[in-house]
């Protein structure tokens, strides 16, 4: 495999001005991500700060009424509120052990601009966050959440305001100021060696869920669903278990349904090309223009996957599938009601797909649904849409 | 031969690059903007093609891609535009390109229709040498100048790398970004202009946020062989959406400043 590859995807599309910083990114990665001191060091955050391990519970109530036997890895526990804090912890210390002081962010749902928040605070660092203008209207909870943990929520007027813009805007942000900043990518996008380095940090979600399945099980799950933006929380989950024979299912915004051309479904509708630095799938249009997306879950309202998603969709080694807005709302009040859990809007997605699969599947067949993130940030939004309806 | 190194070894004086957004603010009047800039005395135009993301560019240009694409640009206009230039003008003519319009038309198409265009280089902003090889055959099946750019902050060894990968031109650029002082910008375009004649033999242009007469004397003391003015032309456009006569008669009273600037 050629340096920063999946296949033919991935690879370091970049302006000549980022260069410099990733070639100094990367060497900085490979020297420390091996030596002791910087693992053990990240494991006792994640310990005895991030709260890991996370459960892998067993929804009886859920596996009852589908017919089958479904656990939820229990990333919504994770400090903050979601996966996301796996990644910003691992990238934040090697940004400090490299003599950064500043940490920038792009962010959609505001998830990983809190994540980057809360590591930016604990470790020292300061933390500005790009977030799209629409982004920070249907997000303001996790904006406040932010600024109360001293970062800068900076709002990006610029293209569609939403999670691309604000990566966009980033990625200016690091050209001109990367002597003292670490651009913080929050998901498995971006140039080498962005996303191998976010599915490393992410891969505890699956090493840990192997183990977890086991011991509950007393062999590895049938099937695993994670839902699919950049890809972040589902390769950190599946990564591990690339070489089982399990099902794999990444589930990607449908919106309004793909037929509408309103969703962020790029695996499912898209067509390999090149945004943010690297080759992947994309939504656009015939002479390359990157498209509008719509999702009701802001962190799935982009127009990419990450590199390795890509390779896997073409490999056929993960099912791709869509759910629409209205199948995630109905997950989002079944989960809430069933089992008293509220997910995050982009984690229902991967419940809507468990859902679909009641009566397909042996009643003793293991479903491992990744909960990202939880719900709380969308409550309003979503109260806000029912009471208008 | 191609049109850049004949201008470059024949002109006995630094060169004139004006750059325009193709399409900008819309298809007819981009057309105009552009023969306009020719006719005030660029020596090379340099054209932007449209692009939702244009992540290397600032805020001016910016909007001026966004005013493209809500104007109707596509590629294949922006190949009539070319074609359109071409029946009144032999300057060379370069394109500062995303690489997925390349990449999403066939890299091999794409260039095919360029050299058939009229067009003389092309710089993929987003390309850099390590990731170029299906790109550099095509360009060199078509005889196209491949023009890169380096930066401040771009080493020796790999200056020297990236010059071994480009025809035409070098371009030199700040980064993107830094404001501050102009004494400040001139040392390092000085600096910048004598590293990069270590390394290289090819002409070097500078383009840094050059907006006035004195810029333009500064750039030419350092050596350079080329001055790039963008943002500071397609601000005339924007400065003029409602009096399309008006802009034209700014951006050509304006580029023939910056034109006499450079000298005979």
């Amino acid at each position: 495999m050629r340096k920063g590859k999946f296949g033919k995807f991935g690879g370091q599309f970049v302006p000549e001005g980022l260069m410099g910083p990733l070639m100094e990114l990367e060497e900085a990665y490979r020297c420390l991500s091996v030596q002791e001191v910087f693992r053990n060091d990240l494991s006792a955050y994640l310990s005895s700060y991030a709260g890991r391990e996370t459960p892998l519970t067993f929804c009886a109530n859920v596996s009852r009424d589908l017919g089958f036997r479904l656990y939820l890895k229990r990333e919504d526990l994770v400090h903050g509120g979601s996966h996301k804090l796996n990644n910003t912890l691992g990238q934040a210390l090697l940004a400090r052990h490299m003599g950064k002081t500043r940490l920038i962010a792009e962010t959609g749902a505001g998830q990983h601009g809190v994540a980057t928040a809360i590591a930016g605070a604990v470790l020292g660092l300061s933390v500005d966050v790009y977030m799209g203008e629409v982004d920070i209207v249907r997000q303001r909870l996790n904006v406040f959440r932010m600024e109360l943990m001293g970062a800068r929520v900076i709002p990006v007027r610029s293209g569609t305001r939403t999670l691309k813009d604000a990566i966009n805007e980033a990625l200016r942000d690091w050209v001109a100021r990367s002597a003292d900043t670490h651009y913080l990518i929050g998901s498995v996008v971006g140039p080498h060696p962005f996303p191998l380095m976010v599915r490393e940090f992410q891969s505890v979600i699956g090493r840990e869920t192997r183990w977890q399945v086991q011991e509950a099980e007393g062999r590895l799950p049938d099937t695993l669903i994670a839902c699919v933006g950049g890809g972040s929380n589902a390769i950190g989950l599946f990564h591990e278990f690339l070489q089982d024979e399990v099902r794999l299912i990444g589930v990607e915004a449908g919106g309004k349904g793909i037929g509408t051309g309103d969703h962020g479904a790029s695996c499912c509708a898209g067509s390999p090309g090149v945004l943010h630095g690297a080759l992947s799938y994309l939504l656009q249009d015939s002479d390359g223009q990157i498209c509008p997306t719509h999702s009701i879950a802001a962190g799935l309202d982009y127009p990419g996957v990450g590199p390795e998603h890509s390779m896997l969709h073409d490999m056929e080694r993960v099912e791709y599938v869509p759910v629409t807005d209205d199948e995630v709302l109905r997950a989002f009040s079944y989960l809430s009601k069933k089992e008293g859990i509220i997910p995050a809007l982009e984690s229902a997605h991967a419940i809507a797909q468990a859902m679909k699969m009641a009566g397909t599947v042996p009643r003793d067949h293991v479903v491992v649904v990744n909960l990202s993130g939880r719900g709380d940030k969308d409550v309003a939004q979503v109260a806000g849409m029912e009471g208008g309806a | 031969m191609t049109r850049l190194s004949d201008l470059f070894r024949t002109i006995g004086r630094p060169v004139l690059i004006g750059f325009t957004v193709a399409g900008d603010p819309d298809y007819e009047s981009g057309i105009g903007i552009a023969k306009t800039i020719i006719g005030a005395g660029a020596d090379i135009l340099e054209l932007g093609v449209p692009f939702t993301d244009p992540v290397a560019d600032g805020p001016v240009i910016q909007k001026a891609h966004g005013r493209a694409l809500s104007g109707g640009a596509t590629t294949d206009r922006l190949f009539s535009t070319v074609r359109e230039i071409r029946k009144s003008s032999d300057v060379p003519i370069v394109l500062l390109v995303y690489y997925n319009i390349i990449y999403r038309r066939g890299v091999g198409e794409f260039c095919r229709e360029a050299a058939a265009a009229g067009i003389d280089g092309i710089l993929a902003v987003d390309l850099p040498p390590e990731e170029s090889e299906e790109m550099e055959r095509h360009l060199g099946q078509h005889c196209i100048d491949r023009i890169s750019i380096v930066t401040p902050g771009t080493s020796d060894e790999r200056m020297k790398m990236i010059a071994g990968h480009t025809s035409g031109f070098l371009y030199l650029t700040t980064l993107l970004g830094v404001t501050g002082a102009r004494e400040r910008l001139a040392k390092e375009s000085r600096e910048l202009v004598r590293r990069a004649g270590k390394h290289s033999d090819l002409p070097l242009c500078v383009g840094f946020g050059i907006s006035r007469p004195e810029h333009v004397r500064e750039i030419v003391s350092t050596g350079a062989q080329g001055v790039i003015v963008g943002s500071a032309i397609v601000s005339r456009i924007e400065g003029h959406l409602d009096n399309v006569a008006a802009m034209n008669e700014d951006i050509r009273e304006y580029v023939k400043t910056l034109r006499d600037a450079i000298g005979n």
